[in-house]
C-alpha cells in the first residue's frame, strides 16, 4: 500500500525548472494529495497550482508530476492544477527559503495575508544580508522575481517576490 | 448565464489586448529594467485572459481558449478601446499602464467577494500580481511627473490623452444588472469611484492633473472598436491561421 508520504518524497525530486534547488513541496504548489479514500486502490490525485497565473513553467511541472508518481506504481494517476488554494509566498517552507538563500535570491517575507505596497519595496541583500536596498524593478527575469539593489555592499540581486 | 459569460470575456479581452500591447516593447525598451517589467506584465496578463477563457471553456460551454483568443472577429470582442491603442510613445503607455491597472486592481480586490467561487478564487491570487504592476506604475509616474519641464509636460499630455479612453473601461456592460442582483460583480459605478479615488493620490503626488469634462470613449463593450484593433488581430493571430488545428 503506497502512502501520501511516499508521494511527498518522490515530489521532492521535482524541481522548479527556473530555480532548481527548491522543490514543487518546498516551493508550496503543491496543495493536495489524495490515495485510499474515495479513490479506487492503486489510484492518486495530486492538486498544484502555479505561483503566478502566467507562469510558463507549470505545464512542465505537472507532466513531471505526473511522471515520479507514476513511477511509485500507481495504476492511474491524475494531476490537476487549480486555484481553489490560491498560492501565495508564506507556503514556502522554511526549508525553500533557506534554498532561495543558498540560490542567492532574497526569500519572501513572511506575512500576515496582506502586503503593504511599502513592503513590497525592501529586500535584504543575500550576499552581506544588509536591509538598506533600493527597488530596482518589481519585475525581473522571471515572473516571481523583482530587481534590487544593495545600498551596503554595491551588489544588485534578485528577491523571489512576497505574494 | 449570458450576462456572467459576457462579462468574462469583457475582463478577459482587455487583458489580453493590452497583454499583447504590452508585449510590443519586448526589445525595445527604454531601459532593460523597463524593456523587462513591459514583457512581464504581457506575461500576467495574457495569463490571466488564458485563465479567464478556460473558466468560460469548463464552467461555460464556451471554446477552448485558444479559439477563443485567435479566431474570434473583431466584432466580437468586448475589449475596451484604451487597449487597442498603439503603444505610441513611452509616456502614453505608461500612462495608459497606469489608468488601466489601478482599474484592474480595483476590479479583481472587488471580485475576491464574488458569488462565483472559481472566479473569487482566481481574483485572490491576481490582485496579488497587479501589486506589482500597479507599483510599477506608480513610480514610474510620480518620478516622471515630478522630474524635468519637459517630462512632466509629456505626462500631463498623455493624460488627458487617454483619460476618456481609460473612462470607457467602465462601460456599462450588457446585463450589469443581473450581475449585481447574483452578486457576481458590484457594477461599474461603484468600480469608477473606487478607481478614482485609488488613483487620485497618485496623481496628486506626481503634480498631474485629471482633464476636466472629459467625456467617456464607449462602445468596446458592444463591439465598436478603433482602427487599430483590426491590424493587431492579424498579427496577433498570424501563426494560428497557418493551421488552426495544428497541436502544440
Amino acid at each position: 500500500m503506497k502512502t501520501k508520504a511516499q508521494i511527498l518524497v518522490a515530489l521532492q525530486e521535482v524541481k522548479d525548472p527556473e530555480i532548481p534547488v527548491i522543490s514543487v513541496v518546498d516551493l508550496g504548489i503543491i496543495t493536495k494529495i489524495e490515495v485510499g479514500e474515495g479513490l479506487a486502490s492503486g489510484e492518486a490525485k495530486v492538486t498544484m497550482t502555479p505561483t503566478f497565473v502566467g507562469c510558463p513553467a507549470i505545464k512542465h511541472m505537472q507532466n513531471e508530476v505526473q511522471k515520479a508518481v507514476e513511477a511509485l506504481g500507481f495504476d492511474t494517476v491524475e494531476v490537476v492544477v487549480d486555484y481553489t488554494i490560491p498560492w501565495n509566498s508564506n507556503m514556502v517552507s522554511e526549508r525553500g527559503l533557506q534554498q532561495l538563500k543558498d540560490f542567492r535570491l532574497s526569500p519572501p517575507k513572511r506575512h500576515c495575508g496582506t502586503i503593504n505596497m511599502a513592503d513590497l519595496e525592501h529586500a535584504q541583500c543575500p550576499n552581506c544580508f544588509g536591509t538598506n536596498t533600493t527597488l530596482l524593478s518589481p519585475f525581473g527575469p522571471t515572473l516571481c522575481r523583482a530587481m534590487f539593489k544593495c545600498n551596503t555592499c554595491g551588489e544588485g540581486f534578485e528577491q523571489f517576490k512576497a505574494v | 448565464m449570458q450576462s456572467l459569460k459576457n462579462f468574462l470575456y469583457t475582463i478577459a479581452d482587455d487583458n489580453l489586448i493590452l497583454g499583447h500591447r504590452n508585449s510590443e516593447w519586448t526589445g525595445l525598451g527604454p531601459v532593460l529594467e523597463e524593456d523587462i517589467a513591459f514583457s512581464s506584465m504581457a506575461q500576467d496578463k495574457v495569463g490571466l485572459a488564458y485563465q479567464l477563457y478556460q473558466l468560460l471553456h469548463t464552467d461555460m460551454g464556451e471554446g477552448h481558449p485558444d479559439k477563443v483568443a485567435f479566431a474570434r472577429t473583431e466584432t466580437e470582442f468586448k475589449c475596451c478601446q484604451l487597449v487597442e491603442y498603439p503603444i505610441g510613445e513611452y509616456d502614453f503607455s505608461l500612462v495608459r499602464h497606469f489608468l488601466f491597472d489601478h482599474a484592474m486592481y480595483e476590479l479583481f480586490s472587488m471580485l475576491t467577494t464574488s458569488a462565483y467561487p472559481a472566479l473569487a478564487q482566481l481574483a485572490v491570487k491576481v490582485r496579488g500580481e497587479l501589486k506589482y504592476h500597479v507599483l510599477h506604475a506608480d513610480t514610474w509616474l510620480k518620478k516622471l511627473g515630478n522630474g524635468s519641464e519637459e517630462s512632466k509636460a509629456r505626462m500631463q499630455s498623455a493624460l488627458n490623452y487617454a483619460y476618456p479612453l481609460a473612462l470607457g473601461t467602465f462601460e456599462p456592460l450588457e446585463g450589469e444588472q443581473e450581475l449585481v442582483q447574483y452578486g457576481y460583480f458590484e457594477g461599474m459605478v461603484v468600480l469608477q469611484e473606487r478607481w478614482l479615488a485609488s488613483i487620485l493620490p497618485v496623481l496628486e503626488t506626481a503634480g498631474l492633473k485629471l482633464p476636466v469634462n472629459a467625456e467617456a470613449t464607449f462602445g468596446g463593450r458592444k463591439g465598436y472598436h478603433t482602427e487599430y484593433l483590426a491590424p493587431l488581430l492579424k498579427e496577433m493571430t498570424e501563426v494560428f491561421s497557418i493551421d488552426p488545428e495544428a497541436e502544440w
